[in-house]
């Protein structure tokens, strides 16, 4: 058909369902969530409608007006006036109004309509307007705005049918209706002569709020959910991670006894399956962690949440606009540090840029749940709680307080006395789909094996390759391992952190944690395995460390991890973010010095009490 | 004598009269306006938080939006009689 293709581009409130439709027009899997602003760039995609033509559709953040107030607003009204660099202006808008939200969207129609571009526009969520008997005419809607209107249903495979025939057909014709001054007087002239709406809110809505804003209900709520979580990730994953455990030692033990004793068996056993087997086995913490924020980020709860802590986050120079990207900061910095993109205010945006990286990523729950695992009983406290649950709740804890208190001295030391703003909206509550949850969670393993089966891999046989060559002369005296690499780098930097307690094995981990994480983990594994002597075959980490290192020791490392700027991809982010080598230098900076700081006050503590 | 949204007790029908610029081209003023809060939209406040009730958690039109006590204050409202 015809070799141009055409450029369309999705706009619309936040939250008015756009990242869905993409995904449904695309077959794409962006990220959708309940709540505004999940959207913070543009994201390409492409499709052939029925007739053969090619579109290439643009996903873009919401805005609520194109008179932007944030990064990621500027995003779509650069691209809706073509002043956007690399993206030419859209052939088609297709403007996306949520149905059950008329009042707030079709405010935007207009600004949008004004813009003098071919549109559509979609009425999407007609299967939630339904539900609440909202009664929309759709041919007289059309008529009155002159745009043609066709309704969407974009978490149902056959909800976009009519959309895509629109996109397929000619153009439509710019509309002939004058936009007036007052949009608003326009909108309510819409609403009152096509739009039939018997309540202004979900009757659902206003019950849960009822309970879930309530000054001391809805703090109760707020703390029994996150509690939850954390003991949920602890002892629910605990059978499974058993089960992937037992299943990597008995490989190793078979691998072991099957071949001899040469340099390929060392890498085969000590480099890939017990290195990077360690990593694996926290799959199923980190699968439920992510159920949770899944289920979280569909419910609708997140800008909840963002209200009741608001107060508390203001006191602490930040905002409860910061909630979500630092909560999406449990899974990884990266993401987290692109959604501050939301918060309109500069100062607001960059403190929540350099505290998101002291929330617990999910890369360090490997490194907590091995030390937890091997220094902190299995035991019940109080009845109920699993103390190792615990102990990693309040590693989460210490994350989040310590963020609090840098961005509390940030703001003494800006001393800012600006006004800044919340304007934050509260979006329906929705029952996550079960299948969306299932393929989200999928999503998420797939990742982390990739990560495992690549960067985690290539760095543990590297450091395998490091610990085990050169190869110790013969009348060597010592272990093995001292001679090679590993072991001389080790050493070399052990004097630089024995003051805080680490061995140079740890020093040695340390390196190619840089590029992730988890590595921290796969490292000590193969370090551990490679230098075990002969007859004592190395078995699992876990053991190994709880009968090698002292109590100080561990706590100390922990202590480290809650704190290291540990992660190359963290600090690039930044970078990209803020455009500023000199915002990359202070984010390492503070983050060592606290580290190191953290770790000493630990270590000495921990040696002085045992 | 004016009343501003940040004293609207909680659950009260009230309708907006005007928003007021505290600066010159207040940024946040213009905002509040394109998300409805003009003249004669009903307005309510549904929740306040829970530390010195800031921030409210307000109905306008069909939309929740949570406010500071500032932004609110910048709303001007009539009650119902
Ligand atoms: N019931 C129903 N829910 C929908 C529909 N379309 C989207 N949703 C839900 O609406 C929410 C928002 O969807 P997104 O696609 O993330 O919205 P968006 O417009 O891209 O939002 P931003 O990127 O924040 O601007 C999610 O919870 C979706 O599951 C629909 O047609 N019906
Ligand atoms: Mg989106």
């Amino acid at each position: 058909m015809s070799a141009a293709s055409l450029q369309v581009a999705l706009v619309g409130n936040p939250n008015c369902g756009k990242t869905a439709l993409f995904n449904r027009l695309t077959g794409s899997r962006q990220k959708v969530a309940n709540y505004a602003g999940v959207t913070v760039e543009r994201k390409a995609g492409e499709l052939r409608t029925p007739s053969g033509q090619h579109v290439r559709l643009l996903d873009l953040p919401g805005a609520y007006s194109l008179g932007a107030t944030s990064p990621d607003e500027a995003i779509t009204r650069d691209v809706c006036l073509g002043l956007m660099a690399g993206e030419t202006k859209p052939d088609l808008l297709v403007c996306v109004a949520d149905a059950t939200n008329l009042r707030l969207h079709l405010r935007f129609v207009l600004e949008v309509r004004a813009l003098g571009l071919p549109m559509i526009l979609a009425l999407n969520m007609c299967d939630a307007a339904a539900r609440r008997g909202i009664l929309i005419d759709r041919a007289k809607l059309e008529a009155m705005l002159g745009v043609p209107v066709v309704e969407t249903i974009a978490v149902r495979a056959d909800g976009v049918g009519k959309l895509l025939d629109k996109i397929d057909g000619e153009l439509p014709p710019l509309s002939s209706v004058a936009t007036p001054a007052d949009l608003h007087a326009e909108v309510r002239h819409l609403i009152a002569s096509a739009v039939t709406m018997p309540r202004r809110t979900a009757a659902l809505d206003d019950r849960i709020d009822r309970w879930a804003l309530h000054p001391v209900g809805g703090l109760l709520m707020l703390s029994i959910v996150m509690f939850l979580i954390f003991q949920a990730v602890f002892s629910w994953a605990a059978p499974l991670q058993d089960g992937i455990d037992a299943g990597i030692t008995y490989a190793a033990a078979a691998l072991r006894s099957a071949m001899p004793d040469n340099t390929l068996r060392s890498l085969l056993v000590d480099g890939m399956l017990l290195g990077a087997g360690s990593v694996v086995v926290f799959l199923p913490q980190i699968l439920l962690l992510f159920l949770f924020i899944l289920v979280l980020e569909e419910s609708g709860y997140l800008p909840r949440a963002a209200f009741l802590l608001d107060r508390l986050m203001i006191g602490a120079g930040l905002t409860g606009r910061s909630f979500i990207p630092l909560l999406s900061s449990f899974a990884c910095a990266v993401p987290g540090i692109m959604a501050a993109r939301t918060i309109q205010d500069p100062r607001d945006r960059l403190a929540t840029i350099l505290v998101a990286p002291l929330m617990t990523c999910s890369a360090r729950l490997p490194v907590y749940a091995l030390l937890i695992g091997a220094f902190i009983p299995e035991r019940t406290v109080g009845g109920v709680f699993n103390l190792q649950g615990l102990v990693l709740f309040a590693l989460y804890v210490a994350g989040i307080v310590s963020a609090l208190a840098v961005a509390y001295v940030m703001k003494l030391v800006r001393r800012d006395k600006a006004e800044h703003s919340l304007l934050l909206e509260l979006p329906s509550y929705r029952l996550p789909h079960v299948t969306d949850v299932l393929i989200g969670l999928w999503e998420r393993a797939s990742i982390f094996l990739k990560r495992v089966g690549g960067i985690i891999l290539t760095l543990t046989v590297l450091l395998w390759f490091l610990s085990t060559y050169p190869v110790a002369p013969e009348g060597f005296v010592g272990a093995a391992i001292d001679y090679s690499y590993a072991g001389r780098i080790g050493k070399a930097m052990e004097a630089l952190f024995a003051p805080i307690g680490f061995n140079w094995q740890i020093c040695i981990a340390l390196i190619p944690g840089l590029a992730a994480r988890e590595v921290a983990v796969s490292s000590l594994a193969t370090v551990y395995a490679v230098s075990a002597t002969g007859d004592e075959a190395a078995g699992q980490l876990l053991p190994l460390i709880a009968a090698q290192w002292s109590l100080a020791t561990a706590l100390s490392l922990i202590v480290w991890y809650v704190f290291a700027p540990q992660c190359v991809s963290t600090l690039a982010v930044i970078r990209r973010e803020t455009q500023s080598w000199k915002i990359v230098a202070l984010a390492t900076g503070y983050l060592f010095a606290l580290a190191y700081g953290a770790s000493w006050i630990t270590f000495r503590i921990a040696s002085a009490l045992s | 004598m004016d009343q501003s949204l940040k004293d609207l007790k909680l659950r009260v029908e009230a309708i907006v009269d005007r928003v007021e610029d505290v600066q010159a081209a207040d940024p946040i003023a213009a905002r509040l306006r394109d998300l409805g809060f003009v003249a004669g939209e009903p307005v309510r406040v549904v929740a306040r938080g829970p530390i010195g009730g800031d921030p409210l958690v307000v109905q306008i039109g069909y939309t929740r939006f949570a406010l500071r006590r500032a932004e609110a204050a910048r709303v001007m409202i009539r009650v119902a009689a």
